[in-house]
């Protein structure tokens, strides 16, 4: 026990320490601010169904598409060490195509059209993505550089698919996805997020896809000599973040049963980019743990709920986030981890050296 | 205390995550001489050295510099107190010019001035010898000549301590005694020199003192001629290395194959001249000639390390096309890179994870090998080269120099070539290690591997290969076998005189 406390402070837990704490403490301060704060309830939505709900089922529920496009965004920074600013407007775009496929029929949208809207999108948004991946990989150019491209042109795109319009699409089906599946008391969009989780566990599991972009991210050269096509990883990591991008895009259109190709996911990419680094991981590449940045997401949207409920105007929210995350970010850095393992193992040495005094 | 000391350490402590580096160590360092600092990969050289420089924090003990008691908390300080370094791994930047990098971060403002500070470089560069322009960038240096550039940054800082850890392994015997011509000036202007390396006969030719580490503890402290080479080396390993009769040179295997394994026509890359070259199965030969004879960038195009231009290849009578590393070790040859910091270490991965970098990339992404064979493959090597690590999960970067060569060692091995290349395989490797390293290479020959070595040790080279290709200007310039092998003919040939 003493044992893993002392891990756990001197950074032994690695890279998940500090987000872990962050929740703690959001928690923990929430919990002193307003003890219901994080209570559940039950309740019978619209539909007439027994749901969850609660601040707590609103955060999580409501981190989805950050949670799905920060896994994705993990290893597009793992592998190519610079980050995809691109994401919300690409993921307006998948937006876009999914409702365009959806209202290709005139009316009645079953399951069917739905899986091939989603598909439909996928293969948009892994092509966008696939383009931004040659600029990087194939010709070597800054990830952010390569990406401000479609960042700035992104929503224009989105906005030529529906014709300027922001059609609507209300069917069943759309509603199971964007908010509950009848029966299932747990919000869609949280069922979705693990079961990427899961798919991301098994690709890990079944490939050898996380060493390998591991390694190109620490040393590319090195990766080269041994055989690995970085080129290829590289690219393919764009790739996988374009499928989030499809996912996370389909559910917000979902939620909301339209496409606003203005604001679905608006500055979503500063976000997801902050959840990979509160999730401890460098955003110059190299080693990577998806489930920090996952935490990562909830972070923030538990810091931007617990603004909102202490009545802290939207354009303030902003800046308390910026400060919290200053704090979060520097206290995760190299620098301060290494003088804390050092401060806590001095402290656990001189306990350690006193129980052996004690024991003679 | 003794009037010419000029540095001490005492009891010195040092504890990592599963090790313990150093334990109640003591070094003292006098004005004037050089002390040659000894012992096995991974028996605390380097450490010792960081805490005097600052980058590491000693968990216990004292330093003292001219009998004063100090604390020494950064790089930054170890240099106000006059104590400069040349680490083991080059640590410069490769993207700067060679000026900038002789004077980075020592600058007293903003404002550099580059002519000036470029004039200067030029000056210190021509006293020593170090053929280099001072506005070149660094990068397209040789390592030689990156490593002299370090020694020359260090020499500029006024220094009265200099510590060189093992500054000699990436230079031939040319640039060696430049460098302990260079050694010697500065002991004769009173510098305390603090030298590691794993060559014994230039412990004998420049040092003073030795001071023997073993397992992060203080064997002793002799006087060189006190200390006769055979007892030095009992004293770094524990025990009597009486193996070393059992290589002697001209001692070349017998070679049971006749096969030719690979075989190439002018073949040449983007670094690269065309060049002929074969190998059979079972034999081992080698590249040998100068620092940037081309002889690396020979290996490298076997490999398909570099662009290939052109060339006809052929693996067991096959034509084939190796444009790429993977081609190479889809047809059964592996490579060990010169340069183990760009080239082979994952440094945050562990030890597990490089060891089976490569069979994982030949068995494809789809094959991942389960994680009990991985730990199965990362322990029977770490077993049969005698790593020393904390355990198989240690990042690799964390390990002592040699003991990362021995990783990326073991990466190659595991993959099981038909033709491994080793492109100085024996850097910053121990005596008795690299006599381990030298029957492995018979020993993979008797049983049909054919191994390329190159060295810059030509005795080396001489105890294990059957076959010298000699290269000059990046051309090969002659073939020695037989009666030809031997250290007379090989350097005449080097060195241009008609065979
Ligand atoms: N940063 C580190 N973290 C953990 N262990 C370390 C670290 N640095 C060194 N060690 C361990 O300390 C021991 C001594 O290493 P050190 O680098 O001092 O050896 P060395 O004598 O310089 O060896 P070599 O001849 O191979 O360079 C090794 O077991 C090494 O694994
Ligand atoms: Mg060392």
């Amino acid at each position: 026990m003493k044992k893993n406390v002392k891990r756990f402070f001197s950074g032994g837990l690695g890279q998940l320490t500090i987000p872990i704490i962050a929740i703690l403490l959001l928690v923990i301060f929430n919990l002193i601010r307003d003890p219901s704060f994080f209570s559940i309830g039950i309740a019978h939505n619209s539909d007439g169904n027994m749901v969850l709900a609660g601040n707590l089922i609103s955060i999580i529920n409501g981190a989805s598409e950050l949670a799905i496009l920060a896994m994705g965004m993990t290893l597009v920074t793992a592998a190519c060490g610079g980050q995809d600013i691109s994401v919300g407007a690409a993921a307006a775009i998948a937006g876009s195509v999914f409702v365009k496929v959806l209202k290709s029929s005139g009316g009645n949208i079953h399951g069917g059209l739905v899986v091939a809207a989603f598909v439909a999108a996928c293969i948009v948004a892994m092509l966008f993505a696939s383009f931004n991946g040659t600029l990087v990989a194939v010709f070597k150019i800054q990830p952010m550089i390569a990406t401000l491209i479609l960042y700035t042109c992104g929503r224009s795109i989105a906005y030529w698919i529906n014709g300027g319009a922001t059609p609507t699409v209300s069917s069943p089906v759309i509603n199971a996805i964007g908010s509950f599946i009848p029966g299932i008391p747990i919000p869609t969009p949280v069922l979705i997020v693990v079961l990427m989780a899961i798919l991301f566990r098994l690709l890990f599991h079944f490939t050898s896809l996380e060493l390998f972009t591991q390694s190109v991210g620490i040393n590319g050269s090195a990766a080269r000599l041994n055989g690995i096509n970085s080129t290829f990883i590289k690219l393919l990591s764009f790739v996988i973040l374009g499928v989030c991008v499809a996912v996370a895009g389909s559910i917000g259109v979902s939620r909301l049963g339209l496409i606003n190709h203005e604001t679905l996911l608006l500055d979503v990419e500063m976000d997801t980019i902050l959840a990979v680094a509160i999730g401890g991981n460098s955003l110059g590449g190299g080693k990577f743990k998806i489930g920090g940045s996952i935490i990562g997401a909830y972070v923030i949207q538990m810091l931007t709920i617990t603004l909102y409920a202490m009545k802290v105007s939207s354009t303030d929210v902003k800046a308390y986030k910026a400060i919290v995350i200053i704090l979060l970010v520097v206290i995760g850095s190299p620098v301060v981890k290494a003088k804390f393992s050092k401060f806590a193992s001095k402290v656990f040495n001189k306990e350690k050296k006193a129980v052996v005094k004690g024991a003679e | 205390m003794q009037e010419d000391t000029l540095l001490q350490m005492r009891h010195i402590d040092k504890r990592f995550p599963g090790v313990r580096a150093l334990n109640d160590v003591d070094f003292t360092l006098r004005k004037g001489e050089i002390h040659a600092l000894m012992g096995e990969n991974g028996a605390g050289k380097s450490t010792l050295i960081k805490i005097l420089t600052g980058v590491y924090q000693m968990d216990g003990g004292e330093i003292s510099v001219e009998g004063e008691k100090v604390s020494i908390r950064s790089p930054q300080d170890a240099q106000n107190k006059g104590i400069s370094t040349v680490y083991q791994e080059i640590t410069l930047c490769p993207n700067l010019t060679v000026s900038e990098n002789m004077f980075i971060g020592r600058g007293k403002g903003a404002w550099v001035k580059h002519k000036a500070l470029e004039k200067r470089a030029d000056e210190i560069l021509t006293k020593l010898g170090i053929p280099a322009r001072s506005s070149q960038q660094l990068g397209s240096c040789s390592l030689a000549v990156q490593q002299m550039v370090a020694i020359a940054r260090a020499v500029d800082m006024n220094c009265k301590v200099l510590i060189l850890d093992e500054p000699t392994s990436s230079l031939d015997d040319k640039e060696v005694n430049m460098l302990f011509a260079l050694m010697r000036d500065l002991k004769s202007r009173g510098v305390g020199i603090i030298f590691v390396t794993h060559f014994l006969e230039q412990v004998y030719e420049v040092s003073d003192r030795i001071t023997v580490l073993r397992n992060g503890e203080l064997v002793g402290e002799y006087l060189t001629k006190d200390l006769p080479q055979v007892d030095l080396v009992a004293k770094m390993i524990g025990k009597e290395l009486d193996e070393l009769s059992d290589l002697s040179e001209g001692d070349v295997h017998e070679e049971n194959y006749n096969e030719v394994l690979y075989e190439a026509e002018n073949l040449s890359s983007s670094d690269a001249k065309p060049f002929d070259f074969s190998i059979r199965r079972g034999e081992v030969n080698g590249f040998t000639g100068l620092l940037g004879s081309g002889r690396s960038e020979s290996v490298r195009a076997i490999f398909g390390a570099d662009k290939v231009n052109g060339g006809n290849v052929k693996v067991k009578g096959q034509n084939v096309k190796i444009t790429h590393p993977i081609d190479a070790m889809k047809h059964g040859i592996g490579y060990l890179a010169e340069d183990r910091k760009r080239d082979g270490i994952i440094a945050e991965l562990s030890v597990r994870e490089n060891i089976i970098l490569a069979l994982q990339v030949m068995n494809g992404i789809f094959k991942p090998i389960s994680r009990s064979e991985q730990e199965a493959f990362a322990d029977e090597y770490i077993k049969a080269l005698n790593i020393k690590t904390a355990s198989r999960e240690t990042p690799v970067g964390s390990l002592s120099g040699g003991n990362q060569q021995k990783v990326i060692l073991a990466r190659w091995l595991l993959t099981h070539p038909d033709y491994l290349i080793l492109d100085e395989p024996t850097r910053g490797i121990d005596v008795g290690t690299k006599l381990e390293i030298q029957k492995l290479v018979l020993k993979l020959a008797e049983e049909g591997v054919s191994v390329t070595f190159i060295s810059s040790e030509v005795e080396e080279m001489l105890r294990t290969c059957s076959r010298l290709i000699v290269m000059r200007d990046r051309h090969v310039v002659g073939e020695l076998k037989g009666k030809d092998l031997n250290q007379a003919q090989v350097m005449k040939t080097i060195a241009g005189g008609e065979a």
